[in-house]
């Protein structure tokens, strides 16, 4: 199969050397074609949504809509969370409406459905909201680009950063789910190496309702840090509840949601989300060329992107200019292109695409902001440090037989 | 041959040449088409023949597409794996039947539907906790293997094996609704106290019914997470136990067809939605209120009760009056 | 043997909790009992008199949580009046009466058509406009969440002795039981009740006595409608408000509804406070289960009493 994507590629190159060939050979179908396929109408769908689809637009746009002289076009479907549905819809974009890449997946069970049936049809999937561990270990596609971050990166940040501050006994309340588990795994192994402590564990079914429960547990634990390794109206009302009982309030108990965006945080509102740490791979008002993006978004959306949203600009500009480099949308040889190539834009810094799939880039360690210094909508966070790729995201597994090979 | 054959023949006939013809259906479609239509067959024996609402077949869908797979996972590559790791997925179906069967047959009515709601509930916890579920990841690149050392990696070779696999549960679906025993579940249906009266064991009956039911939904399980390569969460919801309800409302409740109908539809109309995106449970929920405040006989139910009706006007307007026509779903012409 | 699951029962960590601790997780299980039981009392008098399950309930929940969000940090603005806000107390009124007449409507309009149809085409159609209503509210809010605080004089905690509660959870507390002795009482101890009994006993003879039996379905309705509003009000403030907040609380309540016995008003206020209980204890044990324990029992009380705690075997 490997041996197949490289002389494919091989092919193209040359093809690319010896004669300016038209559009048409260089691109199959005579079109770029780029597969949005995401959550438009269940829990999912603020963080990604019609947005991501914006943001894409954003891209292509940028681009100037064109790539070795054809078109780029978008298309956009709701995947409705169910699995079948994803693998079914992409089995069809693939072999009948000339789609040649597809993003975003907030669902892991979508994204590896969706990675499987990529593999077999030789195209590419780019990861820019599902954060499953497993993507790029055990079911790790050379096809395939996670393209945002995992679950061991967002623990990494924000459990490295807390750990600093001699912060060292935790509790964790986690979502009784695959997510939970691993966020909750990866992070106290981290605990435990900088010699701190896992005082207790609660793992609440998901989505749960009241949280009172499991945060007074922790508090009378006296843990320093009470990790959230939840997402969404988990943690929402986790954090929301917490506020209630007056937990968390202090310094000397502080609490850290593990997986968050900032439609999370608008949801709650600054005054009961105020102090938390939280790590994310973007955050809007970071610098002027982020701000640049993000005007541009909320012209059309109204509202600031989420980081998985901003994630999905970043993969269509990076996927669109790696096949104009590689002369060629051919799968492999994209790939091949883009694992050479030094990610910076507006969204992703200092990135790196491993054989894995994993994009190892900077990310942001956050900090909520009081309600008194925010001086306007969406301005959230006060950015505390930026983490270096190479100390958040995980090392390369054993389990992924990409990385065997070197 | 039974009108019920003919059409059945016909659809078949249909069904096989769409590899040949490229753009007429896209293939992998008709598979989705197969599995949630046999799916929606067994719903509706229960349903429709047996007059049992049950809010638990994803509980059944699930557990045999997660047997399946898990067993695929492992021995799909043996010769004897795909046929053994079907069996064994009905099997699960079967036993999950026969539990949530068990305790729900105990009440009758509304009451029997919410404790089947309540007990799919537990299996959908069992599906979160288990690892070898593989948690919200679901069990993922569930190999086809082979049949007998038939190679189905090729989406045309399994589609010939699910088109057969397919027909024979539909078939035996038919003939269970037309045997001795099927036209017991339909008095039990009409009237259980009658039954009773009559000297049957109503509850053995309702419970094999039950039974029999989650095993052909297991069965579509099965096929579905081999056509897939993919068993989730999802299959295991309350959402798709009350999707199959729509299915076989839309397409019509107590008809043999009206399943199948009722499967392509919502099939169809969830590949559509996904496209516009954003109102999908609005559009699935104003269709609901439609179909149960107006359309209750669904397009099946519908189109049959036209046609009795004008075949009642003719027989009216003849002078020799026909037999009415029989409980088949269309009366067989001489 | 290996246990199959994935997780080890955080039971290990029981012999730490102390008798303060173990008092306050009681206490927190009840407020979740409360909300239980005013769900499931609206349930099983909606199914007492229309025989319908109504999979509504949780929409409708959910709904009178977002008017009252609407009332307390929005209607000022769409108005053109910044300033301008309905209090709380209001809210909680007018927020259940707007519900309920929504509910009527749907009643009268779509309901009552299927009366004479077998149960499963009401609880079908109720099922349906639950997808409207739940579709409509996220295309128009979207599902990340919305908040309100509570009024100011039921801000912060209280130190009862064993924990710090919030002066607000003691007022869903006792807010919640007076409205489910309130309700119990109407229907079980007056001349209004005893109507509606003979209304689900024998609808034609009522009416011979010249009760306008349609009209009181329709109110009645109406009422356990509200008893869902009034939850919704008041859960806003502990419940970040989304459009999926009802639906994930109804199968629960559902359970609570059979465990009691359906349409018995008193047992299923008081299954709704045990199993709040019991679920807070869980939580405390193996919180893994704390939901699937509701179903556990509920299979097992269908086991020793077919017929529900407290129902009347039909």
């Amino acid at each position: 199969m490997r041996a197949r994507f490289i002389g494919l590629a091989l092919g193209a190159s040359i093809a690319s050397l010896t004669i300016p060939a038209l559009a048409a050979d260089k691109v199959s179908d005579g079109v770029v074609k780029i597969g949005i396929l995401n959550d438009l109408s269940g829990i999912y769908s603020d963080f990604t949504g019609r947005g991501s689809a914006v943001a894409a637009q954003i891209a292509i746009d940028e681009m100037g809509g064109k790539v070795l002289g054809a078109p780029v076009e978008l298309v956009a479907a709701d995947h409705q969370n169910k699995p079948d549905i994803a693998a079914n819809l992409a089995r069809e974009w693939f072999d009948q409406g000339k789609v040649d890449m597809i993003a975003d997946f907030p669902t892991s069970s979508t994204a590896l459905a969706v990675m499987e049936i990529a593999k077999q049809k030789n195209r590419v999937t780019m990861l820019s909201a599902g954060v499953a561990m497993a993507a790029i270990n055990e079911k790790c596609s050379p096809l395939n680009a996670q393209w945002m971050v995992n679950t061991y990166a967002l623990a990494a940040g924000t459990a490295k950063a807390l750990l600093k501050t001699g912060r060292k006994s935790w509790y964790f309340v986690t979502a009784d789910y695959t997510f939970g588990h691993s966020l909750e795994k990866d992070a106290s192994a981290m605990v435990e190496a900088e010699g701190g402590k896992v005082l207790g564990v609660s793992r609440h079914p998901f989505p749960g309702g009241d949280f009172s429960s499991f945060m007074l547990k922790a508090q009378a634990s006296g843990a320093q840090v009470i990790a959230l390794a939840n997402a969404g109206s988990d943690t929402v009302n986790a954090v929301k509840q917490a506020a209630e009982y007056g937990i968390g309030r202090s310094d000397k108990q502080v609490i850290a949601p593990l997986l968050t965006y900032i439609t999370d945080v608008k949801s709650l509102g600054l005054a009961k989300a105020q102090d938390m740490y939280l790590t994310e791979a973007f955050y809007w008002d970071y610098d002027d060329r982020s701000r640049a993006f993000a005007e541009k978004y909320f012209a059309k959306m109204k509202r600031m992107p989420s980081a998985s949203q901003a994630a999905v600009y970043s993969a269509a500009l990076s996927y669109l200019k790696a096949i104009e480099a590689a002369g060629t949308d051919e799968a492999g040889a994209v790939m091949a292109k883009l694992r050479t190539m030094t990610i910076d834009d507006a969204v992703i810094r200092n990135g790196h695409l491993r054989a894995d799939g994993a994009l190892v880039h900077d990310m942001l360690l956050l900090q909520v902001k009081k309600p008194a210094e925010s001086k306007r909508d969406w301005d959230f966070y006060t950015v505390k440090s930026v983490l270096k790729g190479e100390e958040v995201f995980p090392k390369p597994s054993d389990a992924c037989p990409l990385n065997a090979k070197g | 041959m039974s009108t019920t054959l003919k059409i059945f023949l016909v659809l078949a006939a249909f069904a096989l040449v769409v590899p040949f013809v490229p753009g007429l259906i896209y293939p992998v479609f008709v598979m989705k088409v197969m599995c949630y239509g046999l799916f929606a067959c067994a719903f509706n024996l229960l349903l429709g023949f047996t007059g049992l609402v049950s809010f638990s077949h994803a509980a059944f869908l699930g557990s045999a597409g997660y047997v399946t797979g898990a067993l695929m996972i492992r021995f799909g590559a043996h010769p004897l794996g795909m046929p053994a790791a079907l069996v064994l997925g009905v099997a699960a179906s079967l036993l999950v039947g026969l539990a949530i069967g068990g305790l729900a047959i105990r009440r009758r009515g509304i009451y029997f539907a919410m404790i089947t709601l309540a007990l799919s509930q537990i299996v959908y916890f069992l599906a979160v906790q288990f690892r070898w579920t593989g948690g919200e990841d679901g069990l993922q690149g569930i190999p086809r293997g082979n049949l007998f050392g038939l190679d189905l990696t090729s989406d045309t070779t399994m589609y010939y094996v699910m088109l057969a696999l397919f027909s024979a549960g539909f078939l035996f679906v038919d003939r269970i609704v037309h045997s001795p025993f099927g036209q017991i579940l339909q008095a039990v249906r009409d009237n259980e106290a009658r039954a009773t009266s009559l000297g049957y064991d109503t509850d053995r009956f309702k419970l094999l019914a039950f039974v029999l039911s989650a095993g052909v939904a297991g069965y579509a399980g099965a096929m579905k997470a081999l056509v897939f390569q993919l068993v989730s969460l999802n299959d295991v919801s309350l959402h798709t136990s009350t999707e199959v309800v729509l299915m076989t409302l839309l397409g019509g409740v107590g008809t043999i067809f009206g399943p199948l109908v009722g499967a392509a539809l919502v099939v169809g109309l969830q590949n559509y939605l996904a496209t516009i995106g954003d109102l999908v449970t609005v559009v699935i929920g104003l269709i609901f209120i439609v179909c149960v405040s107006f359309f209750r006989r669904g397009f099946v139910g519908e189109f049959l009760h036209v046609r009795r009706r004008r075949a009642e006007r003719r027989a009216r307007a003849a002078p020799r009056p026909e037999p009415p026509p029989n409980d088949a779903p269309v009366a067989e012409p001489a | 043997m290996p246990l199959p699951f994935s997780s080890i029962p955080a039971g290990a960590a029981m012999p730490d909790i102390t008798l303060q601790a173990f008092m306050a997780q009681l206490t927190i299980g009840l407020i979740g009992g409360c909300f239980y039981a005013l769900l499931s009392m609206g349930l099983a008098i909606i199914f007492g008199l229309l025989n319908i399950i109504n999979f509504t309930h949780g929409a409708q929940f959910m709904m009178a949580a977002f008017l009252a969000w609407i009332g307390l940090t929005q209607i000022g603005p769409w108005l053109g009046y910044p300033d301008f806000q309905v209090s709380f107390w209001v809210a909680l009124v007018l927020a259940p009466l707007c519900v309920a007449v929504f509910g009527m409507a749907i009643e009268r309009l779509l309901l009552a058509r299927l009366y004479h149809l077998d149960h499963l085409y009401g609880l079908l159609l109720t099922f349906g406009v639950a997808l409207v209503m739940e579709g409509g509210f996220r295309y128009a809010f979207g599902v990340s969440g919305q908040g309100y605080e509570p009024p100011e004089i039921l801000q912060g905690p209280v130190d009862v002795g064993f924990m710090l509660l919030p002066k607000y959870r003691i007022f869903v507390v006792v807010a919640s039981l007076l409205i489910c002795f309130g309700t119990w009482f109407l229907f079980e101890r007056t001349k209004l009740g005893a109507y509606l009994r003979a209304g689900t006993e024998n609808p034609r003879l009522l009416q011979a006595f010249g009760i306008n039996v349609p009209v009181m379905i329709t109110l009645t309705y109406g009422f356990g409608v509200a008893l869902a509003g009034i939850a919704g009000v008041l859960a806003a403030p502990i419940m970040q408000v989304t459009p999926l907040m009802g639906g994930n609380l109804l199968n629960i309540v559902f359970a609570v509804v059979v465990i009691g016995g359906l349409g018995s008003i008193l047992g299923s206020m008081l299954t709704g406070l045990a199993l709040g209980l019991i679920e807070g204890l869980t939580k405390v044990v193996y919180p893994e289960a704390s939901t699937v324990v509701v179903f556990v029992i509920m299979a097992l009380a269908l086991l020793v009493r077919p017929a529900g705690l407290f129902g009347r075997d039909v």
